[in-house]
């Protein structure tokens, strides 16, 4: 009936297209409303993130970015009561439509998260392949080494462990801790990479790593990345959108997104001016 | 206080706070200690006991009985670690399959109650099982499950026959000795498994995991060390039972893999207490040399018990 109705449809069939045409995953996200129970945690967000870019989320603590980001690959319903009213697409199927299957949504959609979490138990090697080895059981040895050496480099951690692959995860400082959760998730080519806030547990020099790594990864990948820094999300990102929330209780929604550059230097709304300027909490 | 206790030109005075926070250590540290000591004498005062009663057997006179102590305790020894590890074997995938529904797949309410009964079920003094098994789950065996076991698989060495009637078998005894350690390996491995870091589920889930998938990728290997443990304690609890298997087993003195016929190889402790009443002399230290063969084969099962927990990378330590 409305403008703003029909903006984001035929925004659904642009991205059916450009996918089509290889042009990448572009994610429509329409009127999406996001409970935890019956708490209504993130209201009404409608966006449009790019293919093959880097789009960065931000916004107070306690606005509901996790929670949006974990909307994004249906990992927001793993916790108990958790649902979702709206629409995701991408390449023009409703993530969220009837008979998607979530665990095959999350083999598309890779995620990595704010504490690095590689299976202890399990060898670097094979926390590479623990999500290949899901898809396909049998993959024989060359492959496997194939897939673990690209994957690592491909995470820009080859050098720093080719020598003792078969040693626990665990061992490895923070930073390639979490390089090898995004060696993981790549190892199973997802098209999107979902990051809720990946180098907020790290140095600055592993910080500065992850930041070239995902300049190197947004060739191939979609990838949207959470962050509280927002020198960081100026660094990495063409878009940004601005989360906020009106007080405790009330739910999260977007104030604005525009091109990462007109964000910090001329928003629109004096809510992202407040915050992109410091002066809001 | 101790500052009045502190003779002159003693330690320097020390702010109040600090002497009170290390007496507290101190006592605290002592207790520990004396606990530790205490855990060890016990067992030192154990082993010694059995040791210098068990003494005699070894060095009597070859004619004072008519076997060899070796010929005497071998099925008694083969029947414990034949019970207790047909019991685990019954056991271990049902605690485990238990604890994972009730961690993972049972709704709040149900995984509460479910787990209230199996607590409950540990509570239960092993006579009861032991009557249990022989005024109910033998006849129900002996009726239904051995005539059957026999004719259609009776080509296994296990299920030769002939089929008990009484049902006073090993397959029976170790039946009710699985039910016995069911409780408290299922309790075990239910925390282990409750306690698995979210931040490994979501890991796994995160790269497409189903539930089954996740369960085997983050659980099943963060519990597993603990699940051995309640596994070993199981197996302990097992080998050591004596009242249950007393009354359902009907003994010979045989070493047999059939277990559904009425000549079964007793255990030691249910031999032990079959025995002890009407024995007296040699007898006495016979039987508490048996026993010294199970303080034995029990600590044999934890050190390998814990080569097994510890090997591989422990999940807990991520
Ligand atoms: N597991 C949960 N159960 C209930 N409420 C939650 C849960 N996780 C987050 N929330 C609530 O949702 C809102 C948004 O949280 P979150 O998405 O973590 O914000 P952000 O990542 O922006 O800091 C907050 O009010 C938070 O309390
Ligand atoms: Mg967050």
């Amino acid at each position: 009936m409305t403008e703003s109705v029909d903006t984001p449809i035929s925004d659904v069939a642009v991205a059916a297209l450009d996918a089509e045409i290889g042009l990448g995953n572009r994610i429509v996200v329409e009127n999406l409303n996001i409970y935890y129970g019956d708490f209504l945690a993130v209201r009404d967000v409608n966006m449009v993130i790019e293919p093959r870019s880097v789009t960065a989320l931000i916004g107070p603590s306690g606005c509901g970015k996790s929670t949006f980001i974990r909307s994004l690959n249906r990992m927001h319903e793993v916790i108990d009561g958790a649902r979702v009213e709206g629409s995701v697409y991408v390449d023009g199927e409703d993530l969220y439509g009837p008979g998607v299957d979530p665990v095959a949504v999350r083999r598309k959609v890779g995620m990595v998260f704010q504490r690095p979490n590689p299976f202890p138990t399990m060898s670097i090697a094979d926390n590479v392949l623990a999500g290949k080895r899901l898809n396909s059981r049998r993959i024989n040895k060359s492959e496997a080494e194939d897939l673990v050496e690209k994957s690592l480099r491909g995470a820009n951690l080859w050098e720093e462990v080719k020598d003792r692959l078969d040693k626990p995860g665990s061992g490895l400082s923070g930073g390639q801790q979490q390089r090898l959760c995004i060696a993981r998730a790549i190892a199973v080519e997802p098209e999107i990479l979902l990051m809720d806030e990946p180098c907020s547990a790290l140095d600055p020099i592993s910080t500065l790593a992850i930041e070239q790594l995902m300049n190197e990864l947004k060739s191939t990948y979609t990838i949207v990345i959470v962050t509280h820094n927002m020198q960081q999300a100026a660094r990495v990102s063409s878009r940004t959108a601005f989360f906020t929330i009106d007080g405790t209780g009330q739910p999260g929604y977007v104030v604005e997104m525009d091109d990462t550059d007109v964000m910090f230097s001329n928003p629109k709304q004096q809510s992202t001016i407040d915050y992109v300027t410091g002066r809001f909490g | 206080m101790t500052i009045t206790d502190t003779p002159p030109g003693g330690d320097t005075v020390v702010a109040p706070t600090e002497t009170t926070s290390k007496l507290g250590d101190r006592i605290f540290g002592g207790i520990s200690l004396g606990a530790g000591i205490l855990i060890l004498v016990t067992l030192a005062a154990v082993a010694l006991f059995l040791f210098v009663e068990a003494w005699p057997t070894f060095g009597a006179d070859p004619g004072e009985f008519n076997e060899s102590f070796v010929s005497y305790v071998a099925p008694l020894l083969f029947g414990t670690i034949w019970a207790a590890s047909l019991a685990l074997l019954m056991a271990l995938p049902l605690a485990v399959g238990v604890a994972l529904f009730i961690s993972h797949y049972a709704p709040k309410r149900i995984a509460v109650t479910l787990g209230y009964f199996i607590d409950l079920l540990a509570a239960i003094p092993s006579v009861v099982f032991g009557l249990w098994g022989i005024a109910v789950l033998a006849p129900i065996l002996s009726r239904s499950v051995y005539p059957w076991l026999e004719d259609n698989l009776g080509f296994l060495p296990f299920f030769a026959g002939p089929a008990s009637t009484s049902g006073r078998t090993m397959m029976t005894a170790a039946v009710v000795l699985a039910v016995m350690i069911l409780p408290i390996i299922t309790a075990i491995s239910r925390e282990v498994f409750l306690q698995t870091p979210r931040l490994h589920e979501e890991a796994s889930l995160a790269l497409g995991a189903t539930k089954w998938e996740m369960i085997q990728q983050a659980v099943l290997p963060y519990g597993r060390s603990g699940v051995i443990s309640g596994a070993m304690l199981g197996l302990g609890r097992a080998l050591g039972e004596t009242m249950a298997v007393a009354i359902i087993l009907s003994p010979a003195n045989i070493i047999t893999v059939n277990v559904i016929s009425n000549q079964n190889p007793n255990t030691i402790a249910a031999n032990i207490a079959l025995k002890f009443p009407e024995s007296a002399g040699l007898s006495v230290n016979r039987l508490i040399a048996t026993g010294l063969v199970l303080f034995f084969v029990t600590f044999v099962v934890n050190a390998l018990a814990r080569r097994i927990a510890n090997s591989g990378f422990s999940g807990a330590d991520g």
